[in-house]
């Protein structure tokens, strides 16, 4: 080793710096650890630290020993200012710099380079330099720029406490401020921390203390190289976004090349800066620090920062009021005019970015984006609450349900009063207040379906609000199968939001009274009964809302049918309430008047209600509140069916036609034993009266059809209609426990055995009017032939 | 759908109006200058009565030859004036008021923004892009 002369700073800050390296506390140095970080630090290419290793000895010796730890660090400093290395440099060159580190070291490190600030000062040529850990020790020369002492000692503090300089007002500017430090030292230039910095170290220099104090702990507690490290690879990773995949590591490197090569100007270090492997990744340093930031603001890492405070914070980056606003919707996502940790991390970092050069995007980048699990907590919580709330009336309901009928109805005309209320609303307004409040209303009811809510506006609110409602109701259900089936609805609806939505009503109805499967497999058959339920829009919310009634059983199976129904009630007994809710709606037009749930059931809307119905879903039934004397209807229905199915056999053509319709009739008046009085079908009440068992029901209608044509014209139709209701009714409950597939294809022939009824009953009346009019033609003519006649006779 | 929309600020300047076709923009200024009277007639015409349950959308202010203008005022006494294109069929009532109800969102959205002063025009972009949205429907 040639002998070298260091100055006086030279050697302080060498055997500091020494020192600083020689962890084990031996006077040997291991090439490894800090002194690597040191040389990385120094920016140079890494053939030129090989170069100055091997100049120093080090790789001779395997270590650094003090005077090769010195000659190393002249040589950087060699380097640093462009010199070629030679070991001949190292004693004839005067006036070096000292070596620049990017990295910022230890708090005592800068503590003596602040030492050696003041005596840079005293050494013209050391001026500008400044001692090495750029990151802070610029942060030095800006205060040595201005007023020496205090400045010094404030950025003392600030060092001691953070590398990141006044974090106070501008944190974001800070590690642009200190990128350009970077800068400057890898173009040895002297004037660097005076230059562009100047003016912007002036603010942060008016850093106060206090904030710097919150920022401290977690700067001191990172190893500054690495947080620096990361900053700089911001810097030297251009914005021209090949960055987007690199790692900090990767990038490191390609930073100590370009450091080293590229000019230093003010705009190319605001154009390096800031750049992220994705342009906006927050760091963990960053995100740490944002957090401190936070939490000077707001302690409660939970809460929210105001709108004010916010706006005061980022307003000290010096960002023009535009862009800060455009900051600020970016970053508010949820527009609440507050802001949460995630979105404050996310609002500071695209501080950061935009003071770096970088453009504001369009929208939120996605690593951005809060993250939503806040809100999914509150949204759950909220939801959990909200649901309660909501369950609590529906919850009234299922209970009630099996005591008494009765309860039921009082508790349905409570959720119509409801939905009357939304109807209200939403016909009340075009204001928006209403619509948040629907929306708040609507979204946190059910996490569940919150999801599968259809929010969008709709122009028929009643019905949508029914559907929600229904939504809400079904969802709270204690049986949960609801989240199988709302995962599909979502695919539904694409088709039509309107549909959709009912479908996903008719849907997440189901969900709890059935192996719902088969429901979204039959998009088709809920478009149609969609459809159907469209064209009541205009009547009640009831009708609309009711989803379809479940599909009539085959006959062939309401035996079996049936006894499974008991067998799967019994087996879910929580199932059952819902199954037993289900059954009912599907006749809610015609039985509610005895229920008291007669509002519900409107004579003319009941003729289309239940040709809606029969068609309808098993979804409907859940609406209705009659759901008492389930088995016994079961049982009755299944032997009724089987009986009526004989009755009807036996009967005119009219009546097998209405077959279908029959056993539903007869189904649904045995499921209406309970409630008996029916003010459409007078008959029930006769039947009723009849006969106590559950057949007598059964023939009832076919007597009444027995009746005169005229007089049971109108009123078979209505019967042949409740029938099908009845029968769909009839027909989910034994479907609806059972498996998909048989679901599926009980829905679908029950939904063609409706069509075909519809078809069938349409064709009648038509027939029959014809019959009507032949016949009054004839009473007509005959009449005329009588006063023809008579004439004669009196003559 | 629109073929103008502009928020009138309490006092009866313009917050942000924006036209489709560029030219003639004036025209369509005009034409929103003189609806504030209409707005202003419908709002007396209501009485004192309804204020508080006074109706945020105001319906047909009136129609010309080639274009019709609706109105909308919050309870603040921000006035949104839509301009649509009377060749437009079949924009029913309902579209409107949805697009009024949009509008109002994003008006309160611009409203939570700290770094806006209520009185100053509207810059936000996302406010641009939700009335781009709206107006690009027609062409």
């Amino acid at each position: 080793m040639e002998g070298l002369t260091l100055s006086e700073a030279e050697q302080r800050y060498y055997c500091d710096l020494f020192s600083y390296c020689d962890t084990e506390g031996t006077k040997k140095v291991a090439p490894n650890g800090r002194v690597l970080e040191l040389f990385r630090a120094a920016q140079l290419p890494s053939e030129v630290v090989m170069q100055i290793m091997e100049l120093c000895g080090a790789t001779r010796l395997g270590y650094f020993g003090r005077s090769q730890f010195y000659i190393a660090l002249k040589l950087v400093a060699v380097a640093q200012s462009g010199l070629p290395l030679r070991v001949e440099s190292l004693n004839t060159v005067k006036d070096l710099p000292l070596p620049r580190f990017v990295p910022s070291k230890n708090e005592q490190e800068l503590r003596h380079t602040a030492l050696y600030s003041s005596d840079a000062d005293n050494s013209a040529s050391y001026s500008g330099v400044i001692p090495p850990p750029p990151g802070r020790v610029q942060v030095k020369k800006g205060s040595v720029s201005h007023d020496p002492v205090q400045q010094r000692t404030s950025t003392d503090q600030q060092e001691s406490t953070s590398p990141v300089v006044s974090p106070q007002q501008s944190p974001p500017t800070s590690p642009h401020t200190w990128r350009k430090h970077n800068r400057h030292p890898s173009g040895g230039n002297n004037e660097r921390p005076l230059a562009g910095p100047g003016p912007f170290w002036a603010p942060f220099s008016e850093a106060q203390p206090g904030s710097s104090a919150t920022g401290d702990p977690t700067w001191s507690g990172h190893s500054p190289p690495p947080h620096q490290e990361n900053w700089v690879s911001f810097a030297d990773t251009p914005p021209t976004s090949t960055l987007l995949a690199m790692h900090p590591a990767s990038v490191q490197d390609q930073t100590t090349v370009r450091t080293v090569a590229s000019a230093t100007t003010a705009n190319e270090i605001r154009r390096q800066s800031s750049s992220y492997d994705d342009p906006w990744k927050i760091t963990d340093e960053q995100r740490q620090y944002y957090v401190n930031q936070f939490k000077t603001i707001q302690p409660d890492l939970n809460g929210f920062i105001p709108g004010s405070a916010a706006k005061e914070f980022f307003t000290k980056s010096k960002l023009p009021i535009l862009e800060l606003s455009h900051i600020w919707e970016l970053s508010d996502f949820d527009k609440d005019g507050a802001l949460t940790l995630d979105e404050f991390c996310a609002a500071f970092h695209l501080v950061v970015a935009r003071k770096n050069g970088y453009d504001l995007p369009e929208k939120l980048p996605e690593s951005l984006m809060p993250k939503l699990i806040d809100l999914e907590d509150t949204a759950e919580v909220g939801d959990q609450s909200s649901e309660v709330g909501y369950s609590s009336s529906p919850a009234e309901a299922p209970p009630s349900k099996s005591p008494s009928m009765p309860s039921l109805n009082q508790t349905w005309p409570e959720l119509n009063q409801s939905s009357e209320q939304w109807e209200t609303f939403s016909e009340r307004s075009s204001s928006s207040q209403t619509l948040t409040q629907f929306d708040s209303n609507i979204a946190p009811a059910d996490p569940d379906t919150a999801i599968v809510h259809p929010v969008p506006i709709r122009m028929t609110p009643s019905k949508i609000h029914m559907q929600e409602m229904e939504l809400k109701r079904t969802g709270s259900d204690p049986a949960n199968p609801t989240s199988p089936l709302l995962v599909k609805p979502p695919d539904l609806s694409e088709e039509n939001k309107i549909s959709s939505s009912k479908f996903v009503a008719g849907n997440t109805v189901a969900d709890g009274y059935s192996s719902s499967d088969s429901y979204p497999s039959d998009p088709e058959q809920i478009g149609s009964t969609v459809t159907r339920q469209r064209s009541h829009s205009g009547t009640s919310p009831d009708n609309i809302a009711p989803p379809p009634p479940p599909p009539r059983p085959h006959p062939s199976h309401s035996r079996s049918s049936s006894l499974d129904m008991n067998r799967s009630f019994t087996v879910t007994p929580g199932q059952q309430q819902a199954g037993v809710v289900a059954y009912p709606p599907a006749v809610p037009p015609r039985p509610q008047p005895s229920q008291g749930a007669g509002p519900h059931v409107h004579r003319p809307v009941d003729a289309e209600g239940l040709i809606a119905h029969s068609s309808t879903s098993p979804q409907q039934i859940p609406e209705q509140p009659n759901f008492a004397d389930f088995s016994q209807f079961e049982a009755f229905a299944a032997s009724a069916v089987n009986e009526e199915e004989d009755e009807i056999e036996t009967h005119s053509e009219v009546l097998q036609v209405e077959k279908p319709a029959d056993s539903a009739s007869s189904l649904r008046v045995a499921k209406t034993d309970g409630r008996v009085e029916e003010k459409a079908a007078a008959s029930v009440p006769v039947n009723a009266g009849k006969s106590t068992t559950p057949l007598a029901p059964p023939p009832k209608p076919i007597r009444r059809r027995l009746k005169s044509e005229d007089e049971l014209r109108p009123e078979v139709e209505e019967h042949t209609q409740k029938t099908g209701v009845i029968a769909a009714v009839l027909a989910s409950q034994p479907s609806i426990p059972r498996s998909v597939g048989k679901d599926k294809k009980a829905i679908q022939a029950s939904i063609r055995r409706n069509k075909e009824t519809n078809t069938v009953l349409a064709r009648l009346n038509s027939e029959l009017q014809q019959q009507l009019k032949d016949v009054l033609e004839e009473r007509i003519s005959l009449e005329v032939q009588l006063e023809q006649l008579r004439p004669f006779s009196h003559l | 759908m629109a073929v103008c929309i502009a928020v009138i600020a309490k006092e009866n300047y313009p917050l942000y109006i924006r036209s489709i076709p560029t030219e003639n923009e004036l025209k369509f200024h005009y034409t929103v200058h003189t609806s504030l009277d209409v707005v202003d007639e419908k709002i007396s015409a209501m009485g004192k009565a309804l204020v508080d349950q006074r109706e945020l959308y105001l319906g047909l202010l009136y129609p010309t030859e080639d274009y019709k203008v609706y109105g909308y005022m919050t309870n603040s006494k921000v006035k949104f004036v839509m301009v649509v294109d009377s060749s437009n069929t079949a924009l029913r009532d309902n579209e409107i008021r949805s697009m009024f109800r949009k509008l109002h969102n994003s008006y309160t959205d611009v409203m939570c923004n700290p770094f806006y002063n209520p009185g100053d025009c509207i810059h936000s972009r996302a406010f641009d892009n939700m009335v781009t949205s709206m107006m690009m429907q027609v062409c």
